[in-house]
């Protein structure tokens, strides 16, 4: 019986967290622009989408964005993490308060007042908002996610592995990438996913920030919800939740293959 | 290299310059005149009029975050004690749609509830409706539960993972009740992910500005609303836009400056 | 997990590489055009008609056409503004124009560079918002009026207090930009459109939170799917975007209502910013070639201020109604024009009242609000207080222990 409920209930959820994203799949094979009447069976929306320049551009943008952010902010938010955990009780309470600021900050402050210093900088150096206001933006957000990741895996990390290391004969170093980086690794990766899903996920602070002429996917796709119907938001929705998934299901499977070998 | 205290000054660095010099902006911006660029408070005493945006603002995320919590905790709670080979793709079902820009997914929920949307169109199937959806407050806040539910769910699990089932069955050994259970053992326990949970739900969706916009028909203003009209809006006035900011900011910090207090390593110490 | 260090390497290297690479990559030697214009305001071939961009891309070869849109003047003008964004080319209406040359943002146009001018008819120079014809050309335009569905609305709409009508209740939409919305406001009450009395002004804003019980959603653009989808009923719109509406949905029609309405024109300008200046006159040049304004007009549904441009055009859109209103309709209607700062703000701050009233409450010139502050006031010290007492409480028991 508890079973039972469980099970719908879970089941609710999940089709609560899907419904829309259902709804627009199927409707990127509809004939007519309609988003309430399926009237026919095309691809027409998919040959459309890739020939859009603006799109193409657009998701280009907001890879490299992701990409070049994350990783900063994974080595970022790693080393802090790392400093922070040795420093002393009050210095890093204090440290950790700056961590906490642009999560707890409402994101759209942090957008207005980073758009405040970019305009200051862009008209202080002459150059135009873009690429680097987003990738610094998006950096400054993503740390803290990476530090919050990794701090628990550093309280919870044994020091002694990393003592008996080094009394074995490792260097610091050493036995840093030997005992301490491996217990670390899942914090910092999981960071580092987290970094990267807000960096790709994120509109706010890239609506703030980008400029011009540096347009990214929430942000073009923002463009097109304010226009008319454009049934190229379903078949981009499509295939991002299509390779989504390939990703998730692909990095699923390499952990729990990796997860076995090390039980073995 | 473990030892070492420097790893965090280039983060120190970054912060100051991209975090302390913009609030800095914000902060002074507040407190220039429009046309004369000189000292003035009036920016802050203009807020006064919107007093109704951030009641608004506040209510619809606090009704958002409740409701969160009320979904998530249950389901988190069953993802905690499911198989651990099933609990990883679950996880992932959950963090899936996350990975989706939440735009798309707010406009998935637009076509889902339009006066000639799907749902009404099935309503009309069994004779019911149609309904008013979309433009409404409820709609707002449909909008919030549904992009953060995932912030809810993930902390959640994440803590949940780590009570042991023997924890949960010596307080019934020792004769607890379901509500004493949940009361005495679960929610203590698991009250670091509730808080870092309501932090994740509620700050967004207090500072909302496109969910408003896409589901609330634009007479639902929200502060984001607000702000961003004054930077990129139709009335154009940054530094009342950052006074609001600043507002904005302040009521937050404090909001959760509390939360925290809940949530330091002491108490997690002492619960344990 | 040595792998994974090895991953994450790479995957470091490779950012290094791409970032490295890109200005090499984006500095293509291609010129960059940078054209900023309202939402569904340009011919993008999708009806098979001419994509005009593609179209100046091609004949102009090495130049990069960067479009992007905004919903309204007041957007445009904020992002200009806010100094966020650059551009060459931006698309306002006349009394924006002014705003905006009053204001230095608009550079003066070399006419040298756009021969093209001599089609645009004599009744567009010399407009009141742009004198001397110094900052810009005319685009396209057109009148304001209320789009409705003959089939849900029995009755023959002739005036703006359709829009107040609770028969249609939640059907009603509405500009989602202070002017337009004021000026119907302001036509309704039989007010000048243009009036800066802030008495009148409280009128029309009360007048507008009133609409707030029947209206459905204030919009821009988002108007074409919720017309053509029978979403909506009635609504507000200009001119062009309505033939284009009507085209999709037959059962819409369109009527400048009896009370009057706003007249506009739209005009390509250059921003003072602007470092392709050459490069932007050119392209305005090209859009006023009258084989391309016809192919843009035939698209985007406006009216044509070129008559070369309008002979081009098919019968039914050369004589439409609609787009070229008879005299008696074109008298009614009135140019906005720029007003003082003052105005605008009041006009701006009324505005945001508005949308953020519950439609109960009504305004008044003057507004009080301590209570607001007393009550945040009061949220801040019990925030404070809490915050300090649960600190404290805690390091009780904790010494206690």
């Amino acid at each position: 019986m508890k079973k039972w409920f469980n099970r719908i209930y879970m089941t609710l959820i999940y089709v609560f967290l899907f419904a829309p994203i259902v709804v627009l799949i199927v409707f990127s094979f509809n004939e007519s622009k309609s988003r309430s009447n399926f009237t026919g069976f095309t691809f027409k929306w998919y040959k459309q989408l890739f020939s859009n320049e603006l799109i193409m551009q657009s998701l280009w943008n907001t890879v490299l964005v992701a990409v070049v952010s994350s990783v900063f902010a994974t080595l970022l938010g790693t080393l802090a993490a790392i400093g922070i955990y040795n420093l002393s009780r009050r210095k890093r309470a204090a440290m950790m308060n700056l961590v906490n600021i642009p999560v707890i900050n409402p994101e759209i402050v942090t957008g207005v007042s980073m758009m405040v210093l970019f305009v200051f900088i862009a008209n202080f150096f002459g150059i135009e908002l873009g690429f680097w206001s987003v990738c610094c933006a998006h950096i400054t957000f993503c740390v803290p996610y990476v530090i919050m990741n990794v701090m628990p895996k550093l309280r919870q990390m044994d020091i002694s592995m990393y003592e008996a290391a080094q009394d074995l004969g490792c260097s610091p170093n050493r036995a840093f990438f030997k005992a301490v980086l491996p217990q670390i690794l899942p914090g910092v990766f999981s960071g580092f996913l987290m970094a990267f899903t807000y960096s790709i996920d994120d509109f706010v602070i890239t609506y703030f920030t980008s400029g011009a002429s540096f347009p990214t996917l929430p942000t073009t796709i923002y463009a097109m919800t304010r226009m008319k119907v454009n049934p190229q938001i379903n078949a981009l929705s499509a295939i991002i939740f299509v390779v989504v998934l390939l990703f998730l299901v692909i990095s699923n499977f390499c952990t729990n293959k990796e997860r076995r070998k090390e039980e073995i | 290299m473990l030892k070492s205290k420097m790893g965090s000054v280039p983060f120190l660095v970054w912060s100051i310059i991209f975090i302390m010099v913009p609030l800095g902006l914000v902060l002074w911006y507040s407190f220039t005149a429009k046309d004369t660029g000189e000292f003035t408070p009036e920016n802050i005493f203009r807020i006064g009029n919107y007093s109704s945006i951030f009641l608004k603002s506040i209510n619809l995320a606090l009704i958002a975050t409740v409701i969160c919590l009320v979904l998530a905790y249950p389901f988190a709670w069953m993802l905690s004690r499911a198989e651990a080979h099933k609990q990883g793709i679950m996880m992932m079902l959950v963090m899936l749609p996350m990975w989706m820009n939440f735009l798309l997914r707010t406009y998935g929920w637009m076509t889902l509830i339009e006066n000639e949307g799907i749902i009404n169109k099935m309503f009309g199937f069994i004779g019911l409706g149609p309904f008013e959806m979309i433009n409404t407050q409820g709609a707002v806040v449909l909008g919030m539960v549904y992009n953060y539910l995932p912030f809810m769910i993930t902390p959640l699990h994440s803590v949940m993972v780590k009570i042991d089932r023997s924890t949960i069955e010596a307080a019934q050994d020792l004769g607890a009740g379901f509500w004493q259970v949940l009361f005495r053992v679960q929610l203590p326990l698991s009250l670091p992910g509730i808080i870092s949970g309501i932090t994740m739900v509620f700050v967004p969706s207090v500072s909302t500005f496109i969910i408003s916009k896409m589901l609330g028909g634009g007479s639902n203003m929200l502060i984001g609303d607000l702000i961003e009209q004054q930077f990129l809006g139709s009335t154009y006035n940054p530094y009342l836009g950052s006074a609001i900011s600043l507002i904005l900011m302040v009521i937050m910090l404090l909001l959760m400056g509390i939360m925290n207090a809940f949530d330091d390593d002491e108490m997690q110490g002492m619960v344990m | 997990m040595r792998k994974w260090i090895k991953c994450i390497t790479s995957v470091v290297l490779a950012a290094v590489l791409v970032i490295s690479v890109l200005p090499v990559s984006a500095a293509d030697k291609k010129e960059v055009l940078r054209v900023y214009n309202w939402g569904e305001y340009i011919s993008t071939g999708e009806d098979g008609g001419m994509d005009v961009i593609a179209e100046f891309e091609r004949t102009h070869p090495g130049v990069d056409v960067e479009y992007t849109t905004f919903a309204s003047n007041e957007e445009m003008y904020a992002k200009i503004r806010s100094g966020s964004a650059n551009y060459d080319i931006v698309i306002p209406s006349d009394y924006m124009i002014s705003r905006m040359s009053a204001e230095g943002m608009l550079s003066k146009l070399n006419f040298d560079n756009i021969p093209n001018y001599s089609y645009i008819d004599n009744t567009f120079k010399n407009a009141a918002y742009d004198l001397e014809n110094q900052y810009s050309v005319p685009y396209t335009w057109g009148t304001v009026g209320i789009v409705y569905n003959k089939t849900k609305v029995k009755e023959e709409i002739t005036s703006w207090s359709a829009l107040w009508d609770k028969e249609y209740s939640g059907k009603v939409l509405m500009f989602d930009n202070p002017r337009d919305a004021f000026a119907i406001a302001f036509a309704r009450l039989g007010y000048n459109i243009n009036t800066t009395d802030e008495a009148q002004m409280v009128d029309a804003a009360n007048l507008l939170i009133e609409q707030k019980d029947v209206l459905q959603a204030y919009v821009m653009d988002q108007i074409f799917n919720k017309m053509e989808s029978n979403e909506a009923w009635i609504a507000p719109y200009y001119a062009g975007d309505a033939t284009v509406m009507i085209d999709e949905n037959p059962d819409l029609a369109f009527v400048v209502p009896k009370e009057g309405s706003n007249i506009f024109i739209d005009g390509m300008c250059v921003l003072e910013t602007s470092k392709q200046k050459a490069l932007a006159e050119e392209f305005i040049n090209f859009m006023c070639s009258p084989e391309i304004m016809a192919e843009n007009i035939s698209y985007i549904g406006y009216s044509s201020p070129s008559t070369a441009a309008k002979e081009l055009l098919d019968e039914e859109m050369k004589n439409s109604k609609i787009a070229y209103p008879p005299q008696e309709i074109v008298e009614k209607c009135e140019y906005f024009v720029n007003l003082p700062e003052e105005a605008n703000e009041k006009m701006e701050n009324y505005w945001i009242s508005i949308k953020a009233s519950d439609g109960k409450t009504t305004l008044s010139v003057e507004d009080d609000n301590w209570q607001f502050w007393v009550v945040l006031g009061l949220i801040i010290a019990v925030c404070i207080f809490l915050n300090i007492w649960i600190r404290v409480r805690k390091k009780k028991t904790i010494e206690e222990y």
